[in-house]
């Protein structure tokens, strides 16, 4: 009977490791790739021509921009605290990369009668984790800006964690409508609720949008990037990093921009569910793992275009100057999130009567 | 400002409709070195030494570009044509030692101007990057155009587009 359990538990390992490689590899890549859709939305929106040399349309400069951050230089300042410095960036990309795991990037696939959930793991607390980790990442850039030993990253990196703590309530504040609605905090749940009936930005629209201005001051994304803020700080709380430090916490905000976009297709869009098809007559005509490989592509879609917009917002808006942006976060986001929240329930309980 | 601006977004979704428009753009931008704008007929570039239809050289060291530089640019050496050097040069005197400090000149085109033999003009190329400023003073090697009879193409090359323009230019 051991044995047998042994058995079974070695293929769901099995199962896991992979997934969490694959799902690894695919955020890095898709984060190396948005340096160059970046690079190339930014030039086409200021009518110029953008990486075109490495590569056909520039498609490897990526790997050389990898390669120049290899070949630098690595400087730890001496007046720095070594540790804390070296801690900071690695804190940044594991915190970027831990919250894909609740994500739910397709249903799932049958191979020799056994379900694999295409989820790391479905735990029923998911989006409080994702909250949870998210709020992890103040520490990259506290303990960066702190460990750098330097009055401007210092400051930047004050002002970012002040900046995310501040952000998150109103994110908070603006989901506990959506859960009103859903009744449980498993992504999967909510995504399967959205393909039994609408997508939730159809009942949450302003909901939606507190989230989405939050995910931007949360991804230190550029209407909110005043941690960077390249003009004022130097670069902010990395200005003494260089190299794949460097690297790791430029990193670790595509990352985070590749998984606030999932994140926000998830809760709003119907994450993996294929738009205007009902999915589960689907999987019965075609089987479901041909299914399954399509949801997980729309999702990969949504996410491109979420990341997209990420990108249009930041080459359109200028940045925030610091007590606007606090009285965007207290003033005006949160009151809206508890008024969303007020009309959300009155309107659920209206249906109950 | 009232509740409709203050609400930011119409702003936004404007300033954001702005930079949409611009992706679909033309672009001003030319991939240099795949493709070159052509040069305007009046462009100054590096100097050349030019021959006559029989590949002679037309220069006969008079010395008269030289005092028309304003960057003083122009040193040169003339030398007596011997017997049997007909087919070299053109008149009985030539210049045996031509140089132009390139990171002197200025690319005004005075000695094109003072030139009544037609032997220098200004071509249609940019004086290339170099490691040492001796590399910038040009001589004959570098300035005199390939012979018309023995390499064609090359004495095509070095006139340029508009070369036929340029010695055709009349003074008064």
């Amino acid at each position: 009977m051991y044995i047998n359990l042994l058995a079974i538990d070695m293929v769901l390992v099995l199962d896991k490791v992979i997934l969490v490689a694959v799902i690894l590899g695919l955020s890095l890549l898709i984060a190396m790739y948005e340096t160059w859709a970046e690079r190339k939305v930014a030039a086409l929106m200021q009518d110029r021509r953008g990486p075109n040399r490495a590569g056909p349309g520039g498609i490897l400069q990526p790997l050389a921009d990898g390669l120049k951050l290899f070949m630098k230089e690595e400087i730890v300042p001496g007046s720095s605290s070594r540790m804390l410095f070296i801690l900071g960036p690695g804190l940044a990309m594991f915190t970027a990369m831990m919250t894909s795991a609740v994500v739910p990037w397709s249903s799932y696939l049958e191979i020799g009668g056994r379900h694999f959930d295409l989820q790391i793991a479905d735990v029923n607390i998911g989006i409080l984790y994702v909250f949870g980790v998210v709020s992890m990442g103040v520490y990259g850039v506290m303990i960066g800006g702190w460990a750098s030993n330097n009055k401007f990253s210092l400051l930047a990196a004050v002002r970012g964690a002040s900046q995310i703590i501040s952000y998150e309530l109103a994110m908070g504040l603006s989901i506990i409508s959506l859960l009103m609605i859903t009744g449980s905090l498993s992504l999967r749940t909510i995504v399967e609720q959205q393909q039994a009936h609408h997508y939730f930005i159809l009942y949450q629209p302003l909901g939606f949008l507190i989230f989405l201005v939050c995910a931007f001051a949360e991804c230190n994304r550029t209407p909110f990037d005043l941690s960077e803020a390249d003009n004022e700080l130097n670069m902010g709380f990395h200005l003494e990093y260089s190299s794949m430090k460097l690297g790791f916490y430029l990193f670790s905000e595509y990352v985070n921009v590749f998984i606030s976009s999932a994140v926000m297709a998830t809760l709003y869009f119907g994450g993996y569910d294929i738009p205007f098809v009902n999915n589960a007559a689907l999987a019965q005509h075609w089987g479901q793992n041909p299914v399954a490989i399509l949801q997980a592509v729309c999702f990969f879609v949504k996410i491109v275009l979420f990341i997209l917009f990420f990108i249009w917002v930041r080459w359109t808006i200028p940045r925030f100057r610091y007590d606007q942006l606090m009285k965007l976060g207290w003033r005006m986001l949160i009151p809206l999130a508890i008024f969303n929240m007020l009309v959300t329930g009155f309107l659920i309980l209206l249906r109950h009567h | 400002m009232n509740m409709w601006e203050r609400m930011y977004l119409p702003a936004i979704a404007k300033g954001m409709s702005i930079t949409f428009g611009h992706m679909f753009k033309k672009r001003p931008t030319v991939n240099y070195p795949e493709k070159q704008r052509p040069f305007s007929p009046v462009f100054r570039g590096l100097h050349v030494l030019n021959r006559d239809e029989e590949g002679r050289e037309r220069c006969t060291a008079c010395g008269l570009c030289a005092v028309a530089c304003p960057a003083e640019a122009i040193t040169m050496e003339g030398a007596e044509r011997l017997p049997g050097e007909e087919n070299l040069y053109k008149e009985e005197k030539y210049a045996a030692k031509y140089e132009i400090n390139m990171l002197r000149c200025i690319f005004c085109g005075l000695c094109e101007e003072a030139c009544p033999k037609d032997a220098i003009y200004l071509s249609e190329t940019f004086a290339p990057s170099n490691y040492t400023r001796k590399g910038f003073i040009y001589g004959k090697e570098e300035l005199l155009i390939p012979d018309p009879k023995t390499d064609p193409a090359g004495f095509a090359k070095a006139r340029g587009e508009h070369g036929e323009e340029a010695p055709a230019v009349e003074h008064k």
